[in-house]
């Protein structure tokens, strides 16, 4: 239908208006700031510079750039390594529980992540539930000091970001036709080649989407790092998170150019799932 | 396949992973001793503690009127556009979609300091204003999602039937369509004041000391250590989201029929 | 039918979509209280012309006229015009008494006079005990009698019917047809019923038009089109036909002298043939007749063939027939009391004519 009402232009227009102002706009507003003096008493000043990224690339601040992306990597590794099998074997079970053991898994994740961070804390502190039960038990003496480090930073990532890398999975599993699999069998291949060469690449889709389902968050959820790990900066987010919040340092142009770079590894593995998603046919998103 | 005793028992272990931390977080609310993990007897002290904290209450306030504001209106912008996208061909609709997938995807961290930058250019002062603005932008796209899931098996000769017998479009919109989506609706709204309420990223950005909401609230306490009274709080946060599942499941189901 | 009273008329209408052409300078008639048929094979733009009427989609150029009026501007909620759906679309949430009552609500009519109407109308298509059902609890042929229902209360000035029997199984089908027919002898209202079923245009219709890729390719009454098709495509559309080729020979008293597939042969026709002329003939199987051929026929004049296959069908024995030339003829033939038990041999040879009058002449455009 050609001709539009006054309700639908208005609707339209709230719609285009709203998405321009606050999620196009602030992005370039960002961008062009990455690109920016800083300026203590104003933040930013209007002089074009490169300098951000230099200090980026040189500074410390690369270290813990190229940390923060090693902190997901191996948090990313463990929710698959730890999802893979459990998305399979609940997929795969003929359980008329099935819809409601999926569930269960979600149900974590409406509660707030910060609170689950904080349930995480409560566990590893050193007068916490882990140390001790194995006081109790006599295996130590002393406390282990398992909070406020790199460890529990995963640990808390894996845990808080858990049900993204099996949901996804889970749904890919569930569709994927095990007539397949006995036709690979029915001509020769072993479990473990079937695995490889059936199972693994049809259900790549999920792999991806639950990959940067888990990435992605990782980098930006400050609070994992700054409540499990200490006071140290550990991950890019605390240094966003300090460029923005804190009285102190507020350099605003070098947090915007670090939320530049987190933002084009993102489109990067947004592109890459798009790809993988469109050569396999299938959509888990 | 049969799945073996073994792999329910792995299955069993990773719900344990999932739940343990919270269970534990439960149980010790109600604990007597201030901090530990040794039981020292059953007591309601850090609830009443709770109660009593100005803190803890005046962000629970403050994130209840922030929640129930920004999915209000969040739910009725997106409810009218996600009707109007699903109806009418027009130029830039493909443009809008897009722009809510990248929405959708982009990290909470960058959606707050993008509109920190903003506010800041446009000389807004950082308080309620600024977070419902927030709010609602981070929550447009979940309501789009669960309204495009919804409409997409939504038959359309019903909104023609509606007009060929004299409907206009009011109401088309609300005899016919608002009634037969409603379900999805209240999802939507209930899907937007759950992030409103979580949302422990963005508000450390947009929300100005004037107007902190719980999340920020909590994490200035648990930053120190184990705060007894955040165990109370986070009790009961955890039942009330239980109830909001049990609630989101039966509207989905209802919807199903 | 006496008075011819244009209740909806297209003049010059064009359609496109995406840039392609599906309405091409539509002129059409539609007189108030026929019962008028849009038939066409799907894509033809019988749909696009029914919603038009509706006003679902808007006309590039060209007038929609309504009772006198040009309605082209008129939005669909404003015309007393109304749909019957190909799949009901009944409003899920409401019961039949609200989706009956929809319409009628939507008029500001008031409350208890839309109670009595909606009862008249249920009372009609016989669903009064389905008051308070929802629609998915009604089975396919009810649901049906609901839409019609709705767009009834309303008294419309015509009823579109996007064909509205296509959901149903065979049997109900047939029912309807009947009842449809019924309905619209009753009230007296104009329907216009868009179909791709031959036999349902021809069974319920005063008048039937055939679409093609946009244009209408011939009006008339079910036996007019079925025994004067103007085109091989209305012939094959409505029903079997053969499609033979001739060629004028010469004239004798009035009759045009032809052969036609090797048989000689005399025809009547109005149209104007000259000697050398190729044309087309048009025979339904039913027209055709078959002689069985002597030991050591002559053959010489005559259309000349082996039965190729045959298939009893109780009431008629069908059979295709291979000429000597390649060309197929299916023929109908029905059992009658003087010669019961007819029969062919297959490959049997045999000598194929028609009943003379019977045959349509089509003149060679494409040759």
């Amino acid at each position: 239908m050609k001709e539009h009402s006054l309700f639908h232009k208005v609707t339209i227009g709230i719609i285009v208006l709203w998405l321009l102002l606050f999620a196009l706009i602030p992005n370039i507003i960002m961008f062009v700031v990455s690109f920016m003096e800083y300026d203590s008493s104003s933040f930013v000043k209007a002089v074009f510079t490169l300098d951000n990224y230099k200090q980026f690339f040189s500074d410390n601040y690369f270290k813990i750039f190229i940390n923060s992306f090693k902190i997901a990597a191996i948090a990313t590794a463990l929710c698959l390594i730890i999802g893979y099998p459990f998305a399979y074997i609940l997929a795969r079970s003929k359980s008329k529980y099935k819809g409601l053991l999926a569930l269960l898994v979600v149900i974590p994740y409406w509660t707030s992540a910060l609170i689950r961070t904080y349930a995480i804390s409560y566990m590893l502190a050193a007068n916490g539930l882990i140390n001790t039960i194995l006081i109790k038990i006599g295996i130590i003496d002393a406390p282990l000091k398992l909070l406020y480090t790199e460890g529990a930073v995963i640990f808390g990532f894996v845990y808080t970001l858990l049900p993204f890398m099996i949901l996804p999975l889970y749904a890919t599993i569930e569709k994927f036709d095990f007539k397949y699999v006995e036709a690979a069998q029915d001509l020769g291949a072993s479990k473990l080649k079937t695995f490889y060469h059936i199972i693994l690449p049809l259900t790549s889709p999920g792999i991806i989407a639950g990959v940067v389902l888990v990435f992605l968050p990782a980098l930006g959820l400050f609070y994992i790092p700054s409540l499990l790990g200490g006071g140290k900066t550990m991950m890019v987010s605390n240094i966003i998170q300090e460029q923005f919040t804190t009285s102190v340092i507020q350099n605003w142009p070098l947090g915007s150019a670090a939320s530049v770079l987190i933002t084009v590894v993102m489109g990067l593995m947004i592109w890459a799932y798009y790809k993988s998603s469109k050569s396999f046919q299938t959509k888990v998103l | 396949m049969k799945t073996s005793k073994l792999q329910w028992s792995y299955i069993f272990f990773v719900y344990v992973f999932l739940y343990l931390p919270l269970i534990v977080l439960i149980v010790f609310s109600f604990n007597d001793a201030p901090t530990g993990a040794v039981w020292k007897g059953f007591s309601l002290r850090w609830y009443e503690k709770l109660f009593h904290s100005s803190t803890l209450i005046s962000g629970l306030i403050n994130s209840l009127i922030i929640g129930i504001s920004s999915a209000t209106l969040v739910t009725i912008i997106g409810t009218l556009s996600a009707v109007t996208l699903f109806r009418f061909k027009f130029f830039g609709k493909n443009f809008i979609i897009s722009l809510l997938y990248i929405l959708i995807m982009s990290p909470e961290i960058i959606m707050g300091i993008s509109l920190l930058l903003l506010f800041k250019f446009l000389s807004l002062s950082l308080g309620f204003q600024t977070l419902l603005i927030t709010h609602i932008t981070l929550c447009l796209p979940f309501v789009m999602a669960v309204l495009f899931t919804r409409l997409s098996n939504f038959d359309i000769h019903i909104i023609e039937a509606a007009k060929d017998l004299g409907a206009n479009e009011l109401q088309t919109f609300f005899h016919i369509i608002l009634p037969s989506i409603f379900p999805a609706v209240v999802v939507a709204w209930i899907l937007s004041f759950t992030i409103s309420m979580d949302d422990s990223i963005c508000a450390f950005f947009t929300s100005g000391p004037r107007f902190e909401i719980l999340p920020q609230k909590i994490y200035a306490m648990v930053r120190t250590g184990v705060k007894p009274e955040v165990n109370a709080l986070s009790t009961i946060i955890f039942g009330v989201s239980m109830l909001i599942v049990i609630v989101t499941q039966i509207m989905l189901k209802e919807r199903k029929r | 039918m006496e008075k011819q009273e244009v209740l909806v008329e297209l003049r010059q209408v064009n359609k496109s979509f995406d840039g392609k052409s599906v309405l091409n300078n539509l002129d059409l008639k539609i007189y108030n209280g026929e019962f008028l048929t849009i038939l066409g094979p799907s894509g033809c733009g019988k749909t696009t012309t029914l919603r038009l009427i509706a006003g679902f989609e808007h006309a590039d150029s060209g007038d929609i006229i309504l009772n006198g009026k040009r309605i082209n501007n008129i939005p669909a909620n404003n015309r007393e015009v109304h749909t019957v759906f190909q799949n009901y679309a009944l409003f899920p949430h409401m019961t039949v008494f609200d989706n009956i009552a929809f319409g009628l609500k939507m008029h500001k009519v008031p409350k208890t006079e839309i109670k009595d109407k909606v009862m008249e109308v249920l009372r009609i298509v016989k669903l009064e005990e389905f008051i308070d059902r929802k629609p998915h609890q009604l089975s396919g042929g009810q649901q049906q009698r609901v839409a019609l229902a709705r767009a009834l209360v309303n008294k419309p000035l015509v009823l579109l019917l996007d064909e509205p029997l296509s959901a149903l199984d065979a049997s109900l089908r047939i029912n309807m047809q009947k009842e449809l027919k019924q309905l619209q002898r009753k009230l007296g209202i104009t329907f216009v019923l868009v179909t791709h079923d031959r036999e349902e245009a021809l069974s319920m219709s005063d008048r039937v038009i055939v679409m093609n890729q946009g244009i209408i390719e011939q009006c008339g009454t079910p036996k007019n089109l079925y025994e004067e098709p103007n085109s091989i495509f209305v012939a094959s559309f409505i029903g079997d036909v053969n499609v033979l080729k001739g060629e004028v020979l010469g004239f004798e008293d009035n009759l045009v002298k032809a052969k036609v597939e090797g048989r000689i042969c005399n025809i009547k026709t109005k149209k104007q043939l000259n000697i050398g002329d190729k044309f087309t003939l048009l025979l339904r199987p039913e027209d055709m007749r078959i002689e069985k051929l002597s030991e050591h026929p002559d053959t010489e004049g005559l259309m000349v063939g082996n039965i190729e296959t045959k298939i009893y069908k109780g009431a008629t024995l069908d059979t295709t027939i291979k000429l000597n030339n390649g060309t197929i003829i299916k023929a109908s033939e029905f059992f009658d009391e003087e010669y019961e038990d007819f029969d062919y041999n297959m490959n049997e040879q045999v000598s194929v004519g028609w009943v003379s009058g019977w045959e349509v002449i089509l003149k060679d455009e494409r040759a």
